[in-house]
């Protein structure tokens, strides 16, 4: 271990608690100690129900939610706090946009263009609004190793395109798409891009101006936040001419018996009692990312990257999916062991105390376009060691033994 | 966390199935899957006077799914239909935990799965052959 790979994991608590090996980041990161010490000292201090009280405890809660939303903004380089939707995941962010956008946006004989390669929420509920509003959806797909070039998405793009949904950085490729390309394309037929960056936000730096994207959602657990916090960015004025997702309270302004008129951008969009403490973990996080720096963030995990693929390439039996290069990674790593089955892989490393994921990742028609059901995936965050993808790769190479080959 | 269910049984009747093969004449025939994982079985069935005279399967998935699926048959052909559905309850039961060792001892080499009930993941691959009898035979009674 090097005096930074000690230096950073120490600011990680489960590292001491518990012996796993944690390779499945992409699921869902770990959390440091200042994030965790961030809630905690949001309920010591400063907790009362936000945006509703009348008295100062109120609003130092109020303005500790207000703060969080301004450091999404500024780390998403967003023109404006109120650019900032808190939602409770990339999921529900994108749910919004289908339901409150989609819905009411889209008719009949328009297209919705996803690509292959989308994890099912941000899939799922544009099928759901094609079904409800008779737009028709079609698909963009990329090469097997990933690659989705301005090309393909131009080639698949026309004058009823209104709607392009599409992820910044894979969850199964690991690699990261040319959005600011693609948003050209969308917007000179008069569409919008849809943006997913769950994976991308934990890896890279992300410019919602700079990719001109009209929507971006992203989960504050995969980027060292609690769970239970997310966010979605959306251009102002699509935002302010979207009706309200949910209903309820605080999101209004006056209420009569019959109607009721709604508030400000982005409060309209945030029903009910808000998630205080987890925008609160959220800014943390970010602020804990700043402080390490998207220069260290990336080159350690391309360094995990590069060394897992390299180890992996030895063996003649294991079959990394994706680009070749391993800077298209991100630190997700996606493979295959000839005659072991996915899930057979990962509970036997869990017999060594190493945890991945094994599946489908959410993205079944990209799977089955890949020819294959089920994979394997190691994703690393900066946390992890070269230690720990040689202890990987080791045990991954000596599954095909136990299992009899 | 060590598992006890990878075993040479297990592999063994993963690698070299007995069962695993397409099969002519049969009059019982259900595919079963597990859409999370993508395990996917074809039972098929031979069934004369109430008595499995021969089974087989086709498919494919994890070890557990296929492995468990080749033992089921090992136990079920030359049984009765109520007998095999008999068993299947056991091993049903088994998966969730709650089985006496003699219930086990029927299951004979079936029975190494009992951990599964600490991994619920996998359970659905354990049980997907079981399942896949089970609902062939109520189909059709
Ligand atoms: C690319 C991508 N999009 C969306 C999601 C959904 O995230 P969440 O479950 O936090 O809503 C994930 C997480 O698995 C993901 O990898």
């Amino acid at each position: 271990m090097t005096e930074e790979d000690k230096r950073i994991r120490a600011d990680f608590p489960i590292f001491e608690n518990d012996n796993t090996i944690y390779i499945d980041t992409a699921a869902t990161s770990q959390k440091p100690l200042s994030v965790l010490d961030a809630v905690r000292d949001y309920y010591e201090n400063a907790n009362a129900n936000p945006l509703r009280g009348l008295y100062d405890l109120s609003m130092r809660a109020t303005e500790c939610y207000e703060t969080a939303r301004s450091t999404v903004a500024e780390f998403v380089n967003a023109p404006a706090a109120e650019n900032i939707v808190f939602t409770r995941n990339a999921s529900e962010s994108l749910n919004l946009v289908a339901y409150s956008y989609g819905m009411n946006s889209l008719k009949e004989g328009d297209e919705v263009l996803v690509s292959i390669m989308e994890h099912h929420s941000n899939l799922l509920p544009w099928q759901l609004v094609c079904r409800a509003t008779g737009a028709v959806l079609k698909f963009v797909e990329c090469d097997k190793e990933g690659h989705l070039t301005p090309e393909m998405v131009e080639a698949a793009v026309n004058d009823r395109t209104k709607l392009l949904a599409v992820t910044y950085v894979s969850n199964v490729f690991g690699c990261r798409n040319d959005i600011k390309s693609f948003a050209e394309i969308i917007h000179n037929k008069g569409g919008i891009i849809v943006c997913d960056g769950a994976q991308a936000l934990p890896h890279i730096p992300v410019d919602v101006q700079e990719l001109n994207v009209d929507f971006l959602a992203f989960s504050g657990h995969k980027m060292l936040a609690p769970m239970g916090i997310g966010g979605l960015y959306g251009r102002q004025s699509l935002l302010e001419e979207m009706p309200p997702f949910m209903y309820g309270g605080e999101m209004i302004e006056i209420v009569t018996r019959e109607s009721a008129t709604y508030a400000e951008v982005p409060h309209k969009f945030e029903a009910g009692t808000v998630n205080a403490g987890g925008a609160v973990g959220l800014k943390a996080a970010i602020e804990y990312m700043n402080g390490i720096g998207f220069e260290t963030i990336e080159r350690r995990e391309n360094a995990l990257s590069k060394l897992c693929m390299e180890l992996m390439a030895e063996d003649e039996h294991i079959h990394v999916i994706g680009d070749k290069d391993y800077v298209n990674h991100h630190g997700i790593v996606t493979f295959t062991l000839d005659d072991v089955h996915p899930h057979d892989i990962a509970a036997i490393l869990n017999d060594e105390n190493i945890a991945i994921r094994a599946g489908h990742h959410c993205a079944q028609p990209l799977l089955k376009y890949l020819g294959t059901n089920s994979t394997a995936r190691a994703s690393f965050g900066f946390y992890n060691t070269e230690d720990e993808v040689r202890q990987l790769v080791a045990a991954v190479r000596r599954i095909r033994g136990k299992m009899g080959y | 966390m060590a598992n006890t269910f990878y075993n040479e049984i297990l592999t063994e009747h993963n690698m070299h199935p007995i069962h695993k093969h397409p099969m002519e004449g049969a009059n019982f025939v259900l595919q079963g899957v597990n859409p999370t994982c993508g395990d996917d079985i074809t039972l098929s069935l031979k069934v004369e006077n109430d008595v499995i005279v021969d089974g087989a399967y086709e498919g494919d998935g994890c070890a557990i799914s296929q492995a468990s699926a080749d033992m089921m048959l090992d136990l079920i052909i030359g049984k009765s239909k109520d007998e095999a559905l008999r068993l299947s309850e056991i091993f049903l039961r088994m998966i969730k935990g709650k089985i006496t060792d003699e219930e086990k001892e029927e299951l004979e080499e079936a029975g190494i799965l009992e951990d599964i009930s600490h991994m619920p993941a996998r359970v659905k691959c354990a049980v997907l052959g079981w399942h896949t009898m089970d609902e062939m035979f109520k189909k059709k009674a």
